[in-house]
């Protein structure tokens, strides 16, 4: 984990190549340790555009997976490929430890899909009805399952009710309890809170929360990033089809702040030199004057400053003194240096817009 | 397997609640008693003419042939747009509002969400056709004293006719939007019935382009051959013959039993292929 870092991702997968022989084993699939989710140099392409380009990721038994990355990535396409609905152009992929399409493996996997939509002509019950006799439930589990998923996902009254009349944020809470109803071992959820409200929002995070508890493998598509960073154990960011971060999370938001910066009578000439000793991410500097006194270089001609000046930098743990030292050294007076976690939007943000403002 | 009588209950319970079933009855019902009346008239108005003394050159068991020739081509009509228009969204309407997105990921194969489709419609017209032909042979039987021969003959060989279109419409909605699979699949239903009279005008005048164009129709959509099939198994009478009277909806020579096997390999071809096209598809 501590190797990894923005500009040299982590990608667990290349490290670990599957035996041959282990895709094929019928042991169990919730005894088998195998990784939920692998998946080797996916490639989609539909004609000439590519949707994901070289993606490989590994996902453990348990984890709850943070799938990230911005509008056309390929996240969508990744996940409907691993859920057979959109068929790779190549690379390789197992699911619970099996391949592709295995029904076995289909039994214990749940997915809300990004849209949805479903049949609304059902009753709410029906709905998971007609799901858990997809999933090959018996009459009986049907009976037990149905309660306790309408219940898990605050929908308990509301089971006689016919979709039709149900808001956007019931739809995508019954979505959630069709996903949840088989005692799935893995749990894709895409977009799961679009369409909640705050509480709904909390809600899902409960839910995840539950599931996690249960030892259950949750991956998470969220344009969320908070929802992300408050439930997800790793992360992967995507961009251009590829994968760009990945790792802990502590792992990627350790190591590095950000801190806030605050000072007033900064010669222009100290700006250049924080911009090049130090990451800046965003600097917001207000009116020019003269410096007061002697200006700190000694020369004589008068030196451009800037009467206020916020600026957000990234530093590595211990570099916060030598940070002031220069400032103060360069003649700015300091007010402020607020050190702040760095947040996933921060790190999405850097990733995401080529190699960051460095 | 179990995945396609999921289905297929699922496509019988949608059929239901949005309310297809209560409105094909509904209409069904008019038609049948439309029929019924029309039926009675004709028998009374015949006894009247006979009570006159001027007694048609036909006995009424001819009338009563003919119309009951058009009470099955009526009910071989309605279910073909039945077939048609139930099934022209099947794939592709649950493909545009992505309702398979939630059930494709399920432990069913993509094979079985077809047939499980095709067979939840395929059992509601088998079960309609069966429904209006035996009210058709009813109305015959009880208020015009006549009863066809081969009449199961006939009565599956109309439910035949709606199983080729249902397959063909299943096939087009793995390719085409709903409203372009319903357009084409009805334009080449109605070029097939153009082709079978096309092709009796053939045989009658002895011309073989016209005969060969209506065949050429039949096996691009073979639905109104077999239709033809029908109604002559429904009008072959030993006594006397009633195809002295020419209708575009009857038929006078016998379609060769070739074009029935075709038909039924037809129909199990376009499902295979569908369920091949579809589960090659990306949703």
């Amino acid at each position: 984990m501590q190797g990894c870092s923005i500009e040299r991702p982590c990608v667990y997968a290349s490290r670990h190549p599957i035996e041959t022989g282990r895709l094929m084993t019928k042991t169990s699939l919730s005894l088998d340790t195998s990784p939920a989710i692998y998946v080797e140099h996916l490639r989609k392409e539909y004609g000439s555009k590519v949707a994901v380009q070289d993606l490989s990721l590994q996902v453990e038994r348990g984890e709850v997976f943070g799938f990230l990355g911005p509008n056309g990535a390929g996240k969508t396409t990744t996940i409907k490929m691993l859920n057979g609905l959109v068929r790779p152009t190549s690379g390789r992929l197992s699911v619970l430890g099996r391949p592709l399409g295995d029904r076995e493996a289909k039994k214990r996997i749940g997915f809300l899909p990004e849209l949805f939509r479903f049949h609304e002509w059902m009753r709410a019950e029906e709905f998971l009805d007609f799901h858990g006799s997809l999933y090959g439930l018996s009459r009986g589990e049907r009976k037990q399952r149905i309660p306790e998923a309408l219940k898990l996902v605050g929908l308990e009254g509301r089971s006689r009710s016919r979709l039709r009349t149900f808001s956007k944020g019931m739809l995508q809470r019954i979505g959630i309890a069709q996903a949840v109803l088989a005692d799935p071992l893995l749990v894709f959820l895409d977009e799961p809170t679009s369409a909640l409200d705050p509480l709904g929002r909390r809600d899902v995070r409960d839910i995840i929360r539950t599931l996690q508890e249960r030892g259950v493998t949750v991956f998470l598509n969220s344009h969320l990033l908070g929802e992300v960073e408050a439930v997800c154990d790793r992360v992967a960011i995507i961009k251009d089809g590829e994968v760009a971060a990945l790792g802990p999370k502590a792992g990627l938001l350790g190591g590095e702040h950000v801190v806030e910066v605050w000072v007033t009578d900064m010669p222009e000439r100290l700006l250049h030199e924080v911009r090049r000793r130090y990451r800046v991410v965003g600097a917001e500097a207000r009116g020019q004057g003269q410096a007061r006194g002697p200006a700190p270089t000694g020369g004589r001609a008068p030196v451009a400053v800037n009467t206020e000046c916020r600026l957000s930098l990234h530093l590595s743990n211990g570099e916060a003194p030598a940070l002031v030292e220069l400032l103060v050294g360069g003649g700015a007076r300091v007010h402020e240096v607020t050190p702040r976690q760095r947040s996933l939007e921060d790190l999405f943000v850097d990733v995401v817009q080529v190699g960051g403002d460095r | 397997m179990g995945g396609a009588l999921i289905l297929a209950r699922f496509t019988f319970r949608e059929a239901i609640r949005k309310k297809m079933v209560i409105w094909v009855l509904v209409l069904s019902a008019i038609f049948v008693g439309l029929y019924a009346y029309g039926f009675s008239s004709l028998r009374s108005n015949y006894l009247e003419r006979v009570a006159d003394g001027q007694e048609p050159p036909f006995g009424f068991a001819v009338f009563a042939g003919v119309m009951t020739v058009l009470g099955f081509y009526t009910v071989n009509f309605l279910s073909g747009v039945m077939a048609i228009f139930a099934s022209v969204g099947s794939v592709a309407a649950e493909v545009d509002a992505g309702t398979f997105h939630a059930i494709v990921p399920k432990p069913v194969s993509r094979w079985e969400i077809v047939l499980g489709k095709w067979l939840g419609y395929a059992l509601m017209l088998a079960a309609y056709v069966s429904l209006m032909c035996l009210s058709v042979l009813l109305v015959a039987r009880y208020i015009g004293g006549y009863t066809p021969p081969n009449r199961v003959a006939g009565s599956a060989l109309v439910v035949l006719v709606s199983l080729v279109l249902l397959s063909l419409t299943v096939l087009g909605s793995t390719f085409f939007s709903s409203l372009t699979n319903g357009i084409i699949v009805f334009m080449l239903y109605g070029v097939a019935l153009m082709g079978g009279v096309v092709e009796q005008i053939g045989e009658f005048l002895q011309n073989d382009t016209l005969t060969s164009i209506g065949v050429g129709t039949s096996l691009v959509i073979p639905s109104d051959a077999v239709w033809r099939t029908a109604s002559y198994l429904l009008q072959q009478s030993g006594g006397f013959s009633i195809q002295a009277i020419q209708t575009p909806f009857t038929a006078s020579s016998n379609p060769s039993n070739a074009m029935l096997v075709y038909a039924v390999f037809y129909a199990a071809g376009a499902l295979g292929l569908s369920t091949w096209v579809f589960g090659r598809r990306d949703l």
